[in-house]
């Protein structure tokens, strides 16, 4: 097992980063109506991800809008990109966007919905005990391809589906380390960028040869305990027309692991319901 | 208000003797022109209650809804009246003066002369279901008419568009539809021939009215039944079929409705099919089905109370305002081991269509799970912890659910276990645990909520969970096999005895199918570690098969709509089924294999 590779000013940086996205996130959510369509969600969250200084990305920003959050009659990776979806009262909605400052990546998931939704609603109540059960398993330091079958199984007791398996690759997760390539900044491969693409093509081949993988899904190449480092943890579920997920940093040390921030809108909702349930 | 007042001071000018002797509730008649000609109107019961109106078929009077009004006055305003050309009402001129225009224009006319201030429900069979769908679908009519109930007779317009759809597409179901129903309707044929039906009517066919009722149509002689003016209503309605069937069924009209309809299938009906009604969401988005187990005038003569307790239920209903939001089907749905896999898939199919379900598991927190779950899709539903293998425990269970919701319309045996084993393999142990609850906890299911069913009468439908392999033999399935073959010899055996009661039995026979039985399905001579392996690799191979609770469901559903009796699902399930057909040596070959 590799060392834990960072210290507490490169998780500050990765913090500052995901912090940044989530508050992108945020500010589009609350300029988002009915009639806006998915194009013009991702332009805005571009425009606002850059205004804040960021300079690459990790891939391009997502937005999925109604029964597309659940990625219903998804038969292509093509059909992952913003299409000309508008939002109408009581959709579902997720946003999607991986900013790199400075090589400190972030890869965050938002999701939400405009008007009422009842289904969103108990999604996103139950989506708290997948934060939960996978940092408790990691800490267990169960492979991950356990951990990935734990997360099943607790989809299936609750009566939803797993959409992450609709995610190249099947992954509930995958590495993301500080990228030092020297590609062109800004430019995209099917929606990758090319420093991404650089550095986790070249962390793949390393950790093959150690017999691990820096993508986290079910198979084989996933039954190995979490390797030290941060994962980008990306649980998502769907019920019927409705998906949602969460997307963020889990730092696996040694011997522990902990999510990087719990100052995020999702855990920020639990706590408000926790509190007005009292 | 005038008239409102003038009836509770002299509340009959001209007693009418109710002709049934079980009612005690006096009529109150009246006279309401329209059109220019006068129609005879007969009340019940209190005006201050809601105003329900029936109208009557052909060769009928309003004296065929007898049983109906006296068990609806009760808590109801009942009002009935001849329609033009029948009983005590005028009679057109003309062949012109039948047409729906005018009919629906009577039926609006009756409902503004008895209740001026408050809109009113409408139920009504045969003609007089055609006649009112011509008021329910006028434009606006949702301001004078709440609720409505229609029992064999569908809306011509509607009827015109359903004959197109078939013609236009002549897949071999619409081509048996159409055969089917054309060679229910000949008597609309032979209607259209000049003096043939009237001199039958009068020669002959009035005269044994009553023996076509008894033997045809079940319905016991009485006095007073078919009303003394059978031969002259007979006659002059056949103008009904004249005037309308052939200018309406050439020319449909988009008649569309907002008011909310229940539509009263009569199980053995002779003269209007089920399938008339597909697709009839189309026009009437707010759409109610509910089966009665009767014949086209036993359900009037004989089930006059069931027939009145559907009227009662979706009165009241509507008046809750309960039928605004997805369509509220009304039924009750039971089913076991609805906590997951395919009885939870299941469970919220048949709740997304607003169903009422009773949902039971031998683990209690997953049935309530998917009572929530239901719910968020617009079922209402009630968890229940119960034993299928249990027998008592499935009785006491049927009770409870006849006690607090009623008799169900559609069971679901659908709790079952895996088990994989070779005969020498399986203990007595094994074997008895797979047959309670795959064979036991059906009989039991199937015994205590067949007993409910058949004594309420109405009919309602029992789904039995086989599996594949009920026909498909496997060396390693030896006890499961088994106990699901039972359970397909049981279905059909159950569905010959209950056929007569309206009752149907399907059984499902599913493939592989991703859910959880694979999870906890036993094996017989594993240690336990080996059976984790193993059932970690199965579900795996489930997995990878890929095919989801939910299509299995969507089947459950088609045959409770279909009633076809043996279900295949899966494309491994139907090839294994027509290949046990043509080479059964071939299968017995293939059941050496050590698959399972």
């Amino acid at each position: 097992m590799p060392r834990f590779p960072y210290d507490d000013r490169d998780l500050d940086r990765f913090r500052e980063t995901q912090q940044l996205a989530y508050h992108c996130a945020e500010q589009v959510a609350a300029w988002i109506e009915p009639g806006v369509t998915e194009r013009q969600a991702t332009a805005e969250l571009r425009r606002c991800l850059v205004a804040a200084g960021v300079q690459d990305f990790f891939h391009v920003p997502f937005a999925w809008f109604g029964d597309r959050t659940a990625f219903r009659h998804f038969h292509t990776p093509l059909q992952f990109f913003a299409g000309n979806r508008r939002l109408a009262e009581g959709m579902p909605y997720v946003l999607d966007c991986a900013p790199i400052v400075d090589g400190y990546t972030a890869d965050i998931g938002y999701g939400g919905k405009v008007g009422d939704n009842p289904i969103w609603d108990r999604l996103a109540a139950d989506l708290q005990v997948y934060r939960e059960l996978i940092l408790r398993e990691v800490r267990a330091r169960r492979p991950l391809d356990e951990v990935y079958a734990a997360v099943d199984a607790q989809i299936a007791a609750h009566g939803y589906d797993n959409r992450h398996r609709v995610y190249p690759g099947r992954v509930i997760g995958h590495q993301v380390t500080r990228t030092s390539a020297r590609g062109p900044a800004g430019v995209n491969v099917f929606g990758f960028g090319v420093r991404t693409l650089q550095t986790l093509g070249r962390e793949l081949i390393s950790e093959r040869l150690h017999g691990r993988s820096p993508l986290w899904a079910d198979g084989r190449s996933s039954r190995h305990a979490p390797t030290p480092g941060l994962w980008a943890v990306e649980p998502h579920i769907g019920f019927r027309e409705v998906g949602i997920k969460f997307e963020e940093l889990l730092v696996v040390t040694e011997d522990d692991a902990y999510w990087l921030d719990d100052d995020l809108p999702h855990v920020r909702r639990w706590t408000r319901q926790k509190e007005t349930a009292r | 208000m005038r008239n409102r007042r003038i009836r509770r001071a002299a509340p009959s000018p001209h007693p009418h003797p109710h002709p049934h002797p079980s009612s005690s509730v006096p009529e109150r008649r009246r006279t309401v022109h329209s059109g220019g000609l006068p129609l005879a109107v007969f009340e019940q019961g209190d005006p201050a209650d809601p105003t329900v109106i029936l109208v009557h078929g052909y060769p009928d009077t309003h004296v065929v809804w007898d049983d109906v009004a006296a068990e609806l006055a009760a808590d109801h305003h009942v009002v009935r009246y001849d329609v033009r050309g029948a009983g005590e009402s005028g009679v057109p001129h003309s062949r012109a003066g039948y047409r729906l225009e005018l009919l629906g224009a009577d039926l609006f006319a009756v409902a503004d002369a008895v209740s001026p201030d408050a809109p009113v429900h409408v139920v009504a069979h045969d003609w007089g279901s055609v006649q009112s769908w011509e008021a329910v679908t006028a434009p606006g009519a949702e301001q004078r008419i709440v609720s409505y109930t229609t029992m064999s007779g569908p809306s011509l317009d509607h009827l015109g568009h359903w004959i197109r759809h078939r013609m236009r597409r002549p897949t071999p179901r619409h081509v048996k539809q159409l055969l089917v129903q054309g060679a229910h309707s000949w008597y609309i044929t032979a209607f259209h021939l000049p003096f043939l039906a009237p001199a039958t009517w009068r020669l002959w066919l009035a005269r044994a009215w009553p023996r076509v009722l008894r033997d045809l149509e079940e319905v016991t002689e009485r006095p007073g039944h078919p009303q003394a003016t059978l031969k002259q209503d007979a006659v002059r309605g056949i103008e009904l079929y004249r005037a309308n069937m052939r200018p309406t069924l050439r020319n449909p009209r988009e008649r569309p409705t907002e008011v909310p309809v229940q539509l009263v299938t009569l199980a053995r009906d002779h003269y209007v099919g089920e399938f008339l009604s597909e697709g009839l969401e189309r026009w009437v988005p707010r759409l109610t089905r509910r089966t009665v187990n009767a014949t086209h005038w036993s359900a009037l003569l004989e089930q006059g109370p069931v027939v009145a307790g559907l009227v009662r239920d979706f009165v009241a209903r509507t008046a809750a305002g309960e039928v605004q939001g997805p369509p509220d089907d009304g039924r009750l749905v039971v089913i076991t081991g609805a906590g997951s896999g395919i009885g939870r898939a299941t469970a919220l199919a048949f709740a997304e269509r607003g169903a009422a379900l009773a949902l039971a598991d031998l683990d209690l927190p997953s049935a309530q799970r998917t009572a929530e779950l239901c719910e968020l899709v617009g079922g209402r539903a009630t968890a229940y912890l119960l034993d299928v293998s249990d027998g008592a425990a499935v009785d006491a269970f049927a009770q409870q659910v006849a006690a607090a919701h009623g008799v169900p319309d559609v069971v679901v045996n659908n709790a079952g276990i895996g088990h994989s084993g070779t005969f020498l393999q399986t203990t007595e142990k094994e074997w008895q645990r797979v047959l309670d609850v795959n064979l036991w906890g059906v009989i039991h299911g199937c015994r205590a909520f067949g007993t409910l069913m058949t004594e309420r009468g109405q009919g309602g439908h029992i789904v039995n969970l086989a599996s594949a392999a009920a026909y498909l033999p496997s060396k390693v399935l030896a006890a499961y096999a088994t106990s699901k073959a039972a359970v397909l010899m049981l279905s059909e055996c159950l569905g010959a005895e209950l056929a007569p009661h309206g009752i149907r039995v399907s059984a499902i026979c599913p493939g592989i199918v991703n859910t959880n039985i694979t999870r906890t399905s036993t094996f017989s001579g594993l240690t336990p570690a080996e059976q984790a392996a193993k059932q970690q690799r199965v579900s795996r191979m489930y997995a990878r098969r890929g095919f989801p609770p939910e299509k299995v469901a969507a089947e459950i559903l088609r045959a409770v709509r279909t009633g076809k009796p043996v279900v295949p699902v899966t494309f491994e399930a139907k090839a294994a089924r027509l290949l046990g057909r043509l080479s059964p040596a071939l299968l017995r070959r293939a059941a050496r294999l050590n698959v399972g």
